[in-house]
């Protein structure tokens, strides 16, 4: 089983894919939107099958490893963890449910279609998504890494409802925003280089980058340009302008992957780079950070409730859920940083069902604005329930998964400081703010004359949501699966870092109890 | 009496180099005894043949080069010339830079049945003699061999290991350029100012090389590398006198390679000359002329080391940023390119200040020589196709290369705006394009002697540069087209070949850049 390149089948079937279905013509044919779910659905079937072969608590699995270009030191490593597999399985579930939501989203009204470059890029995305999640070796990571940013570059500026001018300003904006940060961290891969063959030879494997012995000044350095870059990526305040303009832009099938799955690298990076190769540089941060992740919360939170556009709210609620994840990787214990990769999979779910949800409702009223609409709920229940239920899922209700890992983080804050804690519990309160008017604005209230006869969803459109509701339900019952995933990945990195729960506030045994209460 | 000793020439090293300056020869006699109509055939034939002989005499010579320890090859022609491993690498590559130039040259679709250089460059613009030379369709064949004397010119440039010859070389690559510049079929008097331009610049350039040649010689007492590295290492003489001959040596050359502040001809001369030389003259230049500035820092002021670094930093530094920002403020396409060839002269030299011997270094690390041969090669290889891919956009009055009329490429020709955003990427450094592996090489060259604050502008300024790189992408595939927009006209299989290696060099060295780091690694270090 293990010899099988399993994991570079996964990422080869979309990038073969894509091209395939960029080179089907799409006008007055559903061949390629076919190629492209047939595509990503084999590929979330394969990464399942990873899945139930992967032994929990044996570290990294399914590693393949090849010389790559020798004279820089690089490998093509692939391997998964705890960590990288909870990504994996995001990323291959979220693209064909979003390739299904977005079935006609690339069709003009004219009758011509451009869905074989938009789904085409899509399956790239993937692909390079799936080499960052999976990489051992920095070069590969780094190099996939600004790679994903052609295919979202030109997801974003050359399919999606608002005009041309304005997409194209959104796309180069996040480019730029992106470029900066990546060229940032180019220098400290260079950097790594460099220290990596002083200490003897040079290599850009992780596994053989964390036993160097950095000294302070050097590491402080490095960290920050990787900090830097993931946080621009992830996005973290006072660097995340790029995000609400982005997911304006962009069709809402092109922000679940940006924000679901691409900003994801942000964190899964500083879990994975800042914390697994200078550990001591990312202790001396770690005020810093915080504070950060928690203006964050509260910041993102804060003008979220004020915003009118549905996309750019939605946008947003990430800033706010970034800063719980960044938060829950900082604080150093456990709870924090298995909530935090719990988190970046639950994030994704719940955004999703609300990005692809609205995108249905723009659709259907053509205006992106709430105050637009009023009283969907009247003649579409459907559509506003599974609002509903994304919306409950943002705001951590109880029984669905983001809830679980939500209470995670909020242990883990409180572990960390008692004050930090009771910031973070902040944004729950104003989550439910910013959902609750969201829908009481969209969906209550007298029916508005432009929303009377609004069709209710269709078969296709429930079914691309119904896989990520199940998912949140599941998981929010029974978070056991994932947690057995997670749990000895966190421990590996904590045991790296060199921090130990030995001072809790909430043993996890507590925290495990309560969460059997809440259920 | 003087006894007069036949010097002793190492022809099996030096054939290739010499075969190009007889086809250059050669040209000439053809120019003068064949009937125009049938020059133009046989010019191409002799060049393309000429350069594919000499590219296989460089193979043949480079697996056959003498060991010693860290460099290979050896000293020949009195010393005057160095064959090693680097030399051996940058004549082939400046070989197959030729080769793609030559294409381009050839080129006679775009222009409705002639070249892009003028009918008559002697007719002056306006006059009826120019409207008698269109009229007959009469042909430049001359820029043949005036490209060998300057392929030729460059070899030498490249391989010089004594000041003197350095000159040589200088003087012979440069003047066929001048005069290279001026022919420009269209837009005649914009070409005849580039040409001027550059001219009266570079031979004022010129100035500073020979006047600091003469004082280094005052200083050292020879004229060969290892001498006067031999000499500086003992402290002979006053040191004020090799600091400034050190100094207008290096003005000079920086000139060639258009560094700041010695830039101010780039834009002009690049947007003036026919487009098909600018694509040779940007690739093939830079790379001469940086083989001559590794050769003559790290043989000939090798212990003087800690001199130059610092002043290579500023200059690197001021090449990059200005550069940049200048080539963010370009309206029009050949402009900007030369503004970015600035900016990639500025990584060059960012390469250039690293750790040159092995000694100094890990096993298997990058070293400077390494990392600056392949970002020549990916640079020339981006270099030539890009500006080919400038000739093929064409409205009435020739090429349109302001940025405007690029406007909606991708809705039009969608291939050629595809092969150019691909350049552009790569020039802009995106992981998976050549750029990038040489974006890597050099900063990784440069951060291992601790270039860092370099490493962090460069990075900077790599992000500004994206920025007007971007923009370009942006009007092509995010505008519609406005009015008549340009038309791509369709080249012929010579342009065609020109730009198709260039992308494929461009993709190639970006996926699998190993095999070509490990033979730049295997060229080994300057001899001395």
């Amino acid at each position: 089983m293990n010899d099988f390149p399993w994991l570079s089948l996964i990422i080869l079937l979309p990038l073969v894919g894509g091209l395939v279905t960029a080179t089907l013509p799409a006008t007055g044919s559903a061949l390629p939107k076919q190629v492209a779910l047939g595509t990503a659905t084999l590929t979330f079937v394969l990464s399942l099958v990873v899945a139930f072969n992967y032994e929990t608590g044996s570290g990294f699995q399914f590693g393949e490893l090849h010389e790559w270009i020798p004279a820089f030191g690089t490998h093509y490593a692939v391997a998964v963890d705890g960590i990288g597999l909870t990504l994996v399985l995001l990323t291959t579930l979220l693209v064909p449910v979003v390739v299904l939501a977005s079935w006609n989203d690339a069709d003009a009204a004219d009758g011509t279609s451009r869905a074989s470059g938009f789904f085409g890029w899509m399956l790239a995305l993937e692909g390079l998504a799936l080499v960052v999640f999976m990489a051992q070796d920095v070069f590969l990571f780094y190099v996939a890494f600004e790679a994903t940013l052609i295919p979202a570059y030109f997801l974003v500026g050359h399919y999606g409802h608002v005009d041309r001018a304005q997409r194209a300003k959104a796309a180069v904006k996040f480019l730029l925003y992106m470029l900066a940060g990546g060229l940032v961290m180019l220098a400290s891969v260079v950097g790594l280089y460099a220290v990596s063959a002083q200490a003897g030879h040079p290599t850009y494997l992780i596994g053989e980058l964390a036993g160097l012995d950095l000294d302070k000044e050097t590491g402080r350095w490095l960290f920050l340009g990787f900090f830097i870059a993931f946080a621009i990526k992830a996005p973290l305040f006072p660097v995340h302008t790029w995000l609400p303009d982005t997911t304006a832009a962009a069709t809402p099938g092109t922000s679940v992957l940006l924000i679901c799955v691409l900003d994801k690298i942000g964190t899964y990076g500083m879990l994975r780079f800042c914390l697994g190769l200078f550990p001591e540089a990312s202790k001396w941060a770690t005020p810093v950070v915080v504070v950060l992740a928690l203006i964050s919360i509260i910041y993102g939170a804060l003008i979220a409730i004020g915003q009118d556009n549905m996309l750019r709210l939605i946008g947003l609620t990430s800033l706010s859920h970034f800063g719980f994840i960044v938060l829950g990787i900082f604080v150093m214990n456990s709870q924090g940083m298995t909530g935090a990769t719990f988190y970046m999979f639950n994030h994704g779910l719940a955004t999703a069902v609300l990005f692809l949800v609205a995108g249905y409702l723009i659709r259907r009223r053509g205006s992106v604005l709430i105050s637009d609409h009023g009283g969907v709920e009247k003649v579409a229940p459907v559509l506003a329930g599974l609002f509903l239920v994304g919306g409950l899922g943002t705001l951590g209700l109880p029984g669905l998964s983001p809830f679980v890992s939500e209470f995670l983080v909020l242990v883990g804050g409180f572990a960390h400081h008692w004050v930090t804690g009771a910031f973070a519990v902040t944004g729950i309160v104003l989550a439910a703010i910013y959902v609750l008017w969201m829908y009481q604005k969209l969906m209550t209230g007298p029916t508005v004359p432009e929303v009377v006869g609004m069709k209710d969803l269709n078969a296709r459109e429930i079914g691309a949501i119904v896989p990520l509701v199940v998912a949140m339900l599941l998981f929010g019952f029974y978070p056991k699966p994932m947690l057995d995933i997670i749990n000895p990945a966190v421990e590996g990195t904590m045991s790296v870092v060199g921090v130990s729960d030995d001072d809790p506030v909430v043993t996890p045994v507590d925290a495990e109890h309560s969460q059997e209460g809440q259920q | 009496m003087i006894d007069f000793a036949k010097p002793d020439i190492e022809y099996g090293l030096l054939w290739p180099l010499l075969l190009i300056f007889a086809i250059a020869c050669l040209g000439v006699v053809v120019e003068a005894f064949l009937p125009r109509g049938r020059r133009l055939l046989a010019q191409l034939a002799l060049s393309l043949v000429g350069c594919v002989a000499a590219l296989v005499g460089v193979v043949m010579v480079g697996l056959d080069l003498s060991d010693h320890g860290a460099a290979r090859g050896s000293i020949v022609a009195e010393g005057a010339l160095a064959v090693d491993g680097p030399t051996v690498f940058v004549w082939g590559l400046l070989l197959v830079i030729t080769v793609c130039g030559l294409l381009l040259f050839a080129e006679r679709r775009l222009e409705g049945g002639v070249s892009a250089f003028a009918g008559q460059a002697a007719a002056l613009p306006g006059t009826d003699a120019e409207r008698v030379a269109s009229s007959k369709g009469l042909d430049h064949t001359e820029v043949y061999p005036l490209m060998m004397f300057a392929v030729a010119g460059m070899m030498i440039f490249a391989a010089a290991n004594d000041l003197l010859t350095l000159f040589v070389g200088l003087e012979v690559l440069s003047l066929p350029l001048y005069l290279l510049s001026g022919l420009a079929r269209r837009r005649r008097l914009l070409s005849q100012e580039a040409a001027l331009k550059y001219f009266l610049l570079g031979a004022f350039s010129s100035g500073f090389v020979i006047y600091g040649i003469a004082l280094v010689y005052g200083y050292a007492g020879v004229m060969d590398f290892a001498g006067i590295n031999d000499a500086i290492a003992n402290e002979t003489g006053s040191r004020t006198m090799l600091l400034i001959g050190m100094g207008m040596i290096s003005v000079g050359l920086l000139f060639k390679v258009g560094a700041v502040p010695f830039q101010s001809w780039t834009p002009d001369v690049y947007q003036g000359a026919p487009t098909q030389v600018t694509a040779f003259m940007a690739a093939a230049t830079k790379i001469a002329a940086f083989a001559a500035m590794m050769r003559l820092f790290y043989v000939a002021f090798g212990s003087e080391r800690w001199t130059w670094e610092p002043m290579l930093w500023v200059i690197a530094v001021l090449s990059m940023v200005i550069g940049a920002v200048m080539a963010v403020a370009q309206s029009d396409i050949k402009r900007m390119l030369a503004y970015s060839s600035i900016t990639h002269t500025g990584f060059l030299i960012t390469g250039l200040v690293g750790i040159h011997s092995a000694d100094g270094l890990a096993d298997g690390q990058i070293t400077a020589t390494q990392s600056v041969l392949f970002y020549l090669v990916t640079y020339g290889f981006m270099t030539v196709g890009a500006f080919a891919v400038v000739t093929l956009v064409r409205d009435a009055g020739g090429e349109a290369t302001h940025l405007s009329r690029w406007t909606g490429l991708g809705k039009e020709s969608p291939v050629v705006a595809g092969v150019f955003a691909l350049f552009l990427l790569g020039f802009a450094g995106i992981p998976l394009t050549a750029g990038f592996a040489g974006k890597w090489a050099v900063f990784a060259s440069a951060m291992s002697a601790g270039a860092w604050p370099v490493v962090v502008i460069a990075v900077l300024t790599s992000a500004m540069a994206a920025f007007f790189y971007i923009r370009v992408i942006v009007l092509m595939y995010f505008y519609e087209p406005v009015g008549d927009g340009p038309s791509v006209t369709l080249p012929s299989f010579l342009t065609a070949t020109a730009i198709g290696i260039g992308a494929l060099a461009t993709v190639v060295l970006g996926v699998v850049p190993g095999p070509l780091l490990d033979l730049a690694a295997h060229a080994g270090e300057f001899i001395r």
